[in-house]
């Protein structure tokens, strides 16, 4: 059985009173892609926050590896080995798109960082063409690949990612999930968070809904066809 | 006015050159601290004011022993101000920091009060480096051997810094930190060390500006470097504290400003230039209230 990158035991994350994760359980097995499915407010990215520290958690636990990484700072998670692509993107606007990627070495503690801008170079092509102009000057699409590409500088042990087509078209989502499945083959684990519920659900090897902070459902890529299914885990 | 600028001469153009290289310099270690902690340091000056007391209390020492200790002490210092004070507030609210650098600011000036008073005299002279002082005359024009350093040291310590961040990975992380420090830690940028890095460059630029600024005035008082601080503020503000090169810019102005209407006004008229030059401020304020270097600002630039 492969090992297991990811583990959630009894997540709960507080904003005041109002609890937007409970009780969240679940594990990432290496080479794996998970996804977390769910309503606006379903707790998804917070769930990848209170992971990569930007968040505290009130109760739980988070193993990466078997480690404990609650409580740490988000800079100790990310050089731990998870690489998130937030929402929005969050690109260096006025850096090149080489300065951008190589802030994702930060994350590294090898030395070969050269080396792994190859890797993302190679995986989008476009970001090798345009690596001296401004990050700002790039596509919608472009920027997200830009922003896979930083977080695969790092060579992470998990790979996150918020919502990776959210505000791009149809084409541009295409290459989106492409891009994953060609991540995926590269052995890379990832967990997905996303509101494209069907495109999630044929492409992940589990998928997780997510309903008021709490785990309904599980879902596996033949579900994908099953819209009754689907709409019925929106639903609740 | 015409008989205004006729009487700007050579002196008067070179001295005011002087004056913005070293504003330029305190403006860049005002800046590189904001970048990074979105702080102003108010105790900016108290940094040179320390640094130039350390010059006066050693100016038995050979001069480059003397220097090195004003070098040790104001570094010292200011990572020292990072670590106690800087770093707990961190994410307080800029009005918090901002006060709270004031009162380090008139602690560290009513500390050099209780020390210097031991003599039973404010003040002491940094005797050893005015000798630096002296004007030598190049290409016909009479001027001081500082005012020339004091360019020439402005000039490559901005280029070093210039290359420092734009080619190094250090330089590549304080300004993702300075851009967007959320991210920055996100990507595994450690933000103590890049902070940690700001604070020490920063320093080391005040204690440069310390040696400069005591060798044009090597009296030594516990307000020493307090109107030149104000100043370079305004000088920051007014040319955009957003960026460190407009906020470099504004320092630089604000001196090469200075200098000019110093050397325009009549020698009995000099009482006239703060409010002549404060009033530029409050112009160029009205006129350009995000920054006088702000244009080509790009207004677009997605933040999520």
């Amino acid at each position: 059985m492969a090992e297991t990158v990811l583990e959630l035991v009894s997540l709960e994350v507080r904003y005041g009173p109002v609890a937007a994760v409970r009780n969240l359980s679940f594990r990432v097995l290496e080479g794996e892609i998970v996804g977390l499915i769910g309503p606006n407010g379903a707790g998804k990215s917070t769930t990848l926050h209170a992971i990569t520290g930007l968040v505290p958690a009130s109760a739980g636990l988070v193993r990466l590896a078997g480690r404990p990484i609650l409580g740490q700072p988000p800079e100790r998670i990310a050089r731990a080995g998870v690489a998130l692509v937030p929402e929005g993107r969050r690109i260096f606007a006025d850096f090149t798109v080489e300065e951008n990627l190589r802030l994702g070495l930060a994350a590294r503690r090898g030395r070969d960082g050269a080396r792994s801008l190859d890797s993302a170079y190679e995986l989008f092509p476009i970001l090798q063409e345009f690596r001296r102009r401004p990050a700002g000057l790039l596509s919608g699409g472009q920027q997200q690949q830009l922003a896979i590409g930083r977080a695969l500088v790092a060579q992470p042990r998990l790979l996150l990612l918020d919502e990776p087509s959210l505000g791009l078209g149809p084409t541009l989502v295409d290459n989106v999930f492409e891009a994953l499945g060609r991540i995926r083959e590269r052995g890379m684990t990832i967990l997905l968070v996303e509101q494209r519920a069907q495109r999630t659900v044929a492409l992940a090897d589990r998928t997780y809904v997510l309903a008021n902070g709490e785990r309904r459902l599980r879902l596996g890529p033949a579900d994908a066809d099953d819209t009754d299914k689907l709409v019925a885990a929106y639903l609740g | 006015m015409i008989g205004l600028l006729a009487a700007l001469d050579a002196p008067t153009v070179v001295e005011a050159f002087g004056l913005g290289a070293v504003y330029s310099l305190m403006a860049v270690g005002i800046g590189l601290v904001f970048g990074v902690l979105r702080l102003v340091n108010f105790a900016y000056g108290q940094l040179v004011m320390v640094g130039a007391y350390t010059l006066a209390f050693t100016a038995s020492w050979p001069v480059a022993a003397s220097i090195v200790a004003c070098y040790a002490v104001v570094v010292a210092l200011s990572l020292a101000m990072d670590r106690a004070v800087f770093r707990p507030l961190r994410g307080e609210s800029p009005a918090v920091m901002l006060v709270t650098t004031f009162a380090i600011a008139f602690v560290l000036q009513a500390v050099a009060l209780l020390i210097d008073i031991r003599d039973d005299t404010i003040g002491e002279i940094a005797s050893s480096i005015a000798s630096f002082n002296q004007a030598i005359t190049v290409a016909g024009v009479d001027v001081r051997k500082i005012t020339i350093a004091a360019m020439v040291i402005a000039v490559v310590v901005l280029a070093l810094l210039a290359v420092l961040l734009t080619r190094t990975t250090i330089g590549l992380h304080m300004r993702a930190a300075a851009s967007d420090i959320g991210t920055a830690r996100l990507l595994g940028v450690q933000a103590d060390r890049v902070i940690g890095f700001a604070v020490l460059l920063s320093g080391l630029v005040a204690a440069t500006v310390a040696v400069i600024l005591t060798v044009q005035n090597p009296f030594v008082g516990p307000e020493f470097a307090l109107r030149e601080t104000i100043v370079v503020l305004v000088g920051v503000v007014v040319g955009g504290i957003d960026r460190l090169w407009t906020a470099t810019l504004g320092g630089f102005a604000i001196g090469f400003a200075t200098g000019l209407i110093n050397g325009l006004l009549p020698t009995d008229k000099t009482v006239y230039l703060p409010s002549a030059v404060f009033a530029l401020v409050i112009l160029v304020l009205l006129l350009r209230p995000s920054g006088l270097f702000a244009w080509g600002r790009s207004t677009t630039v997605e933040r999520v």
